[in-house]
């Protein structure tokens, strides 16, 4: 089902206020990944605040939807998105990154409703891929995502659980790509060319859907059509802007990992309305 | 009577597969070495060949045992903890996931392919991360327990297999215990803490200066991590030497672990390490090459007549 006008309209709403948030968080640090954690707000937000059957109060159900943040270096946006359903206490953001803190620079599994550590890219598509495997294998009609960036894109064990997935006919899993073109040291065409991407899934033998990743009704759209496909797992190839919602930070490599001043930091808020 | 190592945890791992519906098991397309593949024929569903791809193999295992699965996760010991090195790191050990890695083809015993088949510092490896149990087999019975053992407890494991044939030294009904050590042989002048194969190279060696009036004792040191602190101690205190005796590199393995129980207590004495010298191996027929790099029986006698040598 299409998101309502109105519904659209909340986690559009809801979108800004977690950008808002994940820069504060991080400007907090004085550390962290502005770039990758707002290109994949959209994505992160749509599922956990709409689409997966996830609940903080049985964390444990077996048939709960699962995530897997592959790109782990965008945690911040899924602790804000994890606040939103009730596993982390609202206050928790300003820890990030700090001695004790329950929100690691890359996801724990000891944090709660995060399914698996994260961070050393390349590994978590493999890990979302065993996951659905287990699930195939308990008659569980849970979903499994796996949320990759394009710089992981070079790791070649991603390539490793791109073959073996459509294999084991996976179909409970859904692979979603945050494809915003920059990587850490520049643009993903400088430093390896992915060239066609879609292709490339698509002779692995996966069924490919390409949308715009920050048009929530086109992503859901593509959630969808997944959850429709029966027999081989599906790719969402996501267009995305890193930094999206910040001009300054749009489709710059230098905002990929960097610690945000005070002043770059009311810049950011002026433009995202964070004093609303 | 003498058992290969990897038949009988294939047998075994089967039959724990009819026990418990959760045991899956993975191998990356070496199942007809590693004898997965004996599980593979019982039981289709679950095992899965996930090519050659050891990255992949193992974080999928990591994602199984999230679902409640107990994945056995199988290929040549140095391939496991070198490329599926990221994924028991990050994933199965930093998770405390319910993963365990057998590693087939432990030190030399893939001899005629080569150094670049063999696995000589894996113990160094798995050994140094959090949340993970190291345990050695040295023969069929202890093959069966620590697979057995893996299976019935959460975390995860790291089982060092041998490709080799191994003699007999338990009783069936042997009580093995994690984190415990067996004297298998006893002596006075001096301990050999081994594991593995080398345990067998150590009472042979033992059996052999027994002759010549010495007296040496034996440890099976089958639990690597963790390891008998007591019993290290006890045979320092008792027997006043110790020679540590692994099919590995002196660097990072059994010998390491040894010494640093020995250091923390400042009960050090006369140590010599039987393993290979921090050299990388080469193609032979196995006992041609345990012989060239002093880990076969010579090679533990050198070592205790050595440690003997620093006691006086």
């Amino acid at each position: 089902m299409p998101l309502t006008n109105e519904r659209a309209e909340e986690l559009a709403e809801q979108c800004r206020q977690f950008r808002v948030d994940v820069l504060t968080a991080i400007h907090g640090a004085q550390s962290g990944h502005p770039g990758g954690s707002l290109s994949v707000c959209e994505i992160l937000t749509l599922l956990y605040q709409e689409l997966m059957n996830v609940d903080a109060k049985r964390p444990d159900d077996p048939d709960r939807d699962r995530l897997v943040l592959c790109k782990g270096h965008a945690a911040p946006m899924l602790y804000r998105n994890l606040i939103e359903k009730g596993f982390l206490p609202a206050d928790s953001m300003a820890t990030l990154r700090k001695l004790d803190s329950q929100l690691q620079g890359h996801p724990s599994i000891h944090t709660p409703g995060v399914e698996m550590p994260s961070g050393p890219l390349g590994i978590g598509l493999s890990a979302a891929q065993g996951m659905a495997l287990g699930l195939k294998l308990n008659g569980s009609p849970a979903r499994v995502y796996a949320v990759l960036g394009d710089g992981e894109l070079n790791e070649g064990a991603v390539w490793e659980a791109a073959m073996s997935a459509p294999k084991f006919g996976l179909d409970n899993l859904t692979a979603i790509v945050d494809w915003n073109k920059v990587q850490l040291d520049g643009t993903t065409d400088e430093i390896m060319p992915i060239r066609d991407l879609p292709a490339k899934w698509s002779a692995f033998g996966w069924n490919v859907v390409r949308c715009d990743g920050h048009d929530l009704q086109a992503l859901c759209s593509a959630v969808e059509l997944a959850r429709a496909t029966k027999g081989v797992p599906t790719v969402i190839i996501a267009d995305t802007i890193k930094g999206k919602g910040v001009s300054f930070m749009e489709g710059k490599a230098a905002w990929h990992g960097k610690a945000i001043s005070d002043e770059d930091y009311a810049k950011a808020m002026a433009e995202l309305g964070g004093d609303r | 009577m003498a058992q290969a190592i990897r038949e009988v945890y294939g047998n075994v791992l089967t039959e724990l597969g009819e026990q418990n519906k959760d045991i899956v098991v993975l191998d990356a397309d070496l199942s007809g070495s590693t004898k997965s593949k004996v599980f593979g024929q019982k039981f289709p569903d679950r095992f899965f060949n996930m090519g050659i791809a050891e990255s992949n193999m193992v974080a999928t295992a990591a994602g199984l045992s999230t679902t409640g699965k107990i994945p056995f996760v199988n290929t040549f010991t140095v391939f496991l903890t070198t490329l599926g090195l990221i994924a028991t790191r990050a994933q199965v050990c930093y998770g405390n996931l319910n993963v365990k890695l057998g590693g087939a083809y432990c030190g030399m015993s893939d001899a005629l392919d080569g150094a670049t088949h063999h696995a000589t510092e894996d113990m160094a490896a798995m050994r140094a991360l959090p949340n993970m149990t190291l345990l050695v087999p040295s023969d069929a019975t202890s093959t069966r327990w620590a697979t057995e053992y893996a299976a019935k407890t959460w975390g995860p494991f790291y089982l060092r297999l041998s490709r080799d044939v191994y003699p007999d030294l338990y009783a069936p009904d042997y009580k093995f215990e994690c984190g415990k050590g067996a004297i298998v042989r006893d002596g006075n002048d001096v301990t050999v803490i081994a594991c593995g194969l080398l345990v067998h190279k150590a009472i042979e060696a033992a059996n052999e200066l027994e002759k010549k009036g010495v007296s040496v004792r034996v440890v099976d040191m089958y639990s690597v991590k963790p390891i008998d602190r007591e019993l290290i101690l006890k045979c320092a205190e008792e027997t006043g030497a110790i020679v540590t005796a692994e099919e590995h590199n002196i660097y990072g393995g059994l010998g390491s672990a040894v010494s640093e129980v020995l250091a923390w207590a400042g009960a050090g004495v006369p140590t010599e390490f039987v393993g290979i010298r921090d050299t990388f191996t080469e193609s032979a027929p196995y006992a041609q090459l345990l012989a060239k790099y002093g880990v076969d029986a010579n090679g533990v006698a050198a070592g205790i007549e050595k440690a003997l040598t620093r006691k006086k």
